[in-house]
């Protein structure tokens, strides 16, 4: 098709071609295929590798301030077969988990109550709004002066981290359930206790488990936040002992390998939430 | 008024006040065993209103209903109801949801699952037992809600407008249907309903209600012959009580 197809035709046709040639584009961008997502996503990660090779490849930046990735690689393989990255992994995974399954078993049924009594909700809702406001970074010396400075202290400061926005997240699933299932309960002759558990949190869930996993990816932000200050093991830790020695390569490897753990274990959340919640994909 | 029949559910002088507004103002209501009784009216009415209050989930500011002649004090299983959204678990399939009406029964599982079949099939869906809601289309949700509230045996069925977030199509199916379920199983229904012709087709009697505040304006009883089929729509008879309500419910748009 020429670029400018009117001139050379009469007028009728010129309008039927014009429509022809120039459609306009949908609106809406079109969906992209799984292979074509997967392989954009791909170049992306290429491309800013690629960039950072550069950089270190062409002297542009020093490599104290910036290692090549294949130095950074060095480190983390050097850390892994010396057995000090997984012993820090292992710490740091611990210390999630504890904090953060501590933080759910208690904002479980807390939110649940707050998002269906407005009793409940009126003495904790406005007091939690106002704790969580409260920078956790500013309770770590606070937390080190009440557990000492153990794995007791990287709980408390995930648990801070995680609970007070994990009830409010929690109450709002809650609350975004349609009256009409208490209704429909209450038809059914169930008690509101009965109303609650068989009926609101269930179907409050999908939303709920969005909201652990929201909640799981900030525990991994404050482990690492509590073990820059005070810790002998764990991932933060490694990387304030990497300052010290200037070893940017160790740190850069680090921050890596935490950032491919998070969304690790986002995906897996992601795909036990398909899972689990598979009834509410239509089938037709 | 049709006078033979025995009451079933009786309602008198029955008020509702939300804040300074009237919603029900002296409503007096018998429902006949076994009678098809609909409500229709403008919006704001307080026909939804009247409802929930014969259901046992709102309590009237005043006035009682008694229901076998005992006092309604809340919601209970001797009421079904069926609501505009089919209010459907959706992580229980269709079956499912009709068990978790049963459970309480004192039934064992087996039991719970041959009476929710047999409840599906009364509904024509027998082959969607084991269907989840997010599968089923709108009108097929809505039946499993109505086989839901039938499973249990409520002596009486109220119906919220069960058929007013259907496509106008769908809805002309389900009101056929449900007459026909209806005069199969008889039992006491009460339809709210905002769609004239759905009142008349399917009601042994048809109350208009007025909005501000919200009474009972007139009740027409609906002589057309049972069973009903949908060429019964198109005759004289049936469209000059259509154009009878239609009138009332104008007229009181304007005063």
């Amino acid at each position: 098709m020429t670029s400018n197809p009117t001139t050379t035709m009469t007028a009728p046709t010129a309008t039927t071609t014009r429509t022809a040639a120039r459609r306009r584009r949908p609106v809406q961008a079109p969906r992209l295929s799984r292979a074509a997502y997967a392989s954009t996503a791909v170049v992306a990660f290429v491309v800013l590798v690629a960039v950072w090779w550069l950089l270190t490849a062409l002297g542009t930046v020093k490599p104290i301030f910036l290692p090549s990735p294949a130095a950074v690689a060095q480190a983390v393989l050097e850390q892994a077969t010396n057995g000090q990255l997984w012993g820090d992994l292992g710490a740091s995974v611990y210390r999630v988990m504890a904090g953060y399954l501590l933080a759910v078993v208690m904002a479980l049924p807390l939110g649940v109550l707050t998002g269906a009594l407005p009793r409940v909700e009126a003495a904790l809702e406005p007091l939690m709004d106002f704790i969580r406001y409260m920078p956790v970074v500013a309770f770590v010396p606070l937390t080190i002066i009440w557990v000492g400075t153990g794995d007791a202290q990287k709980f408390l400061i995930i648990w801070l981290g995680t609970f007070f926005q994990l009830v409010l997240m929690v109450s709002d699933a809650v609350r975004t359930v349609p009256v009409a299932y208490q209704n429909l309960g209450a038809t059914l002759g169930l008690s509101r206790m009965q109303i609650l558990l068989r009926i609101v949190f269930l179907a409050s869930a999908p939303r709920v488990w969005d909201a652990l996993r929201i909640c799981l990816g900030w525990a991994w932000t404050w482990v690492v936040v509590a073990e820059l200050v005070a810790a002998t093991t764990g991932m933060g830790y490694r990387i304030t002992v990497g300052q010290r020695y200037l070893a940017t390569d160790l740190i850069i490897g680090y921050v890596i390998v935490l950032g491919a753990l998070g969304l690790i274990f986002d995906q897996i959340m992601r795909r036990a939430g398909q899972a689990i919640f598979r009834y509410e994909r239509s089938a037709r | 008024m049709s006078v033979a029949v025995a009451q079933k559910v009786r309602i008198e002088g029955v008020t509702k006040r939300f804040g300074a507004v009237d919603a029900l103002n002296g409503i007096d209501l018998t429902l006949g065993d076994n009678e098809f009784v609909s409500v229709v009216g403008a919006s704001g009415c307080g026909k939804s209103t009247l409802l929930s209050i014969i259901a046992g989930l709102e309590d009237p500011t005043s006035g009682t209903v008694t229901m076998d002649g005992h006092d309604v004090l809340g919601p209970g299983r001797d009421r079904g109801v069926v609501f505009q959204q089919a209010t459907l678990l959706p992580w229980l399939t269709a079956r499912g949801n009709v068990e978790f009406a049963l459970r309480g029964e004192g039934l064992s599982a087996g039991e719970r699952r041959t009476r929710a079949q047999e409840a599906l099939e009364q509904v024509g869906l027998a082959g969607f037992g084991d269907a989840y809601p997010s599968q089923l289309s709108g009108g097929m949700q809505q039946r499993v809600a109505l086989a839901r509230s039938l499973s249990y045996g409520p002596s009486v069925l109220l119906m919220d407008e069960p058929f007013g977030a259907l496509d106008a199509l769908t809805r002309r199916t389900m009101q056929e249907w449900l007459t026909e379920v209806w005069e199969h199983h008889r039992m006491t229904v009460m339809l709210i309903t905002h769609d004239i012709e759905e009142a008349v087709y399917t009601s042994d009697r048809v109350v208009v209600m007025s909005p501000r505040p919200g009474r009972i304006r007139q009740e027409f009883d609906i002589d057309l012959p049972r069973p009903r089929h949908p060429e019964m729509i198109a005759t004289p008879e049936f469209q000059h009580v259509v154009r009878e309500i239609l009138a009332l419910i104008h007229q009181g748009d304007v005063d």
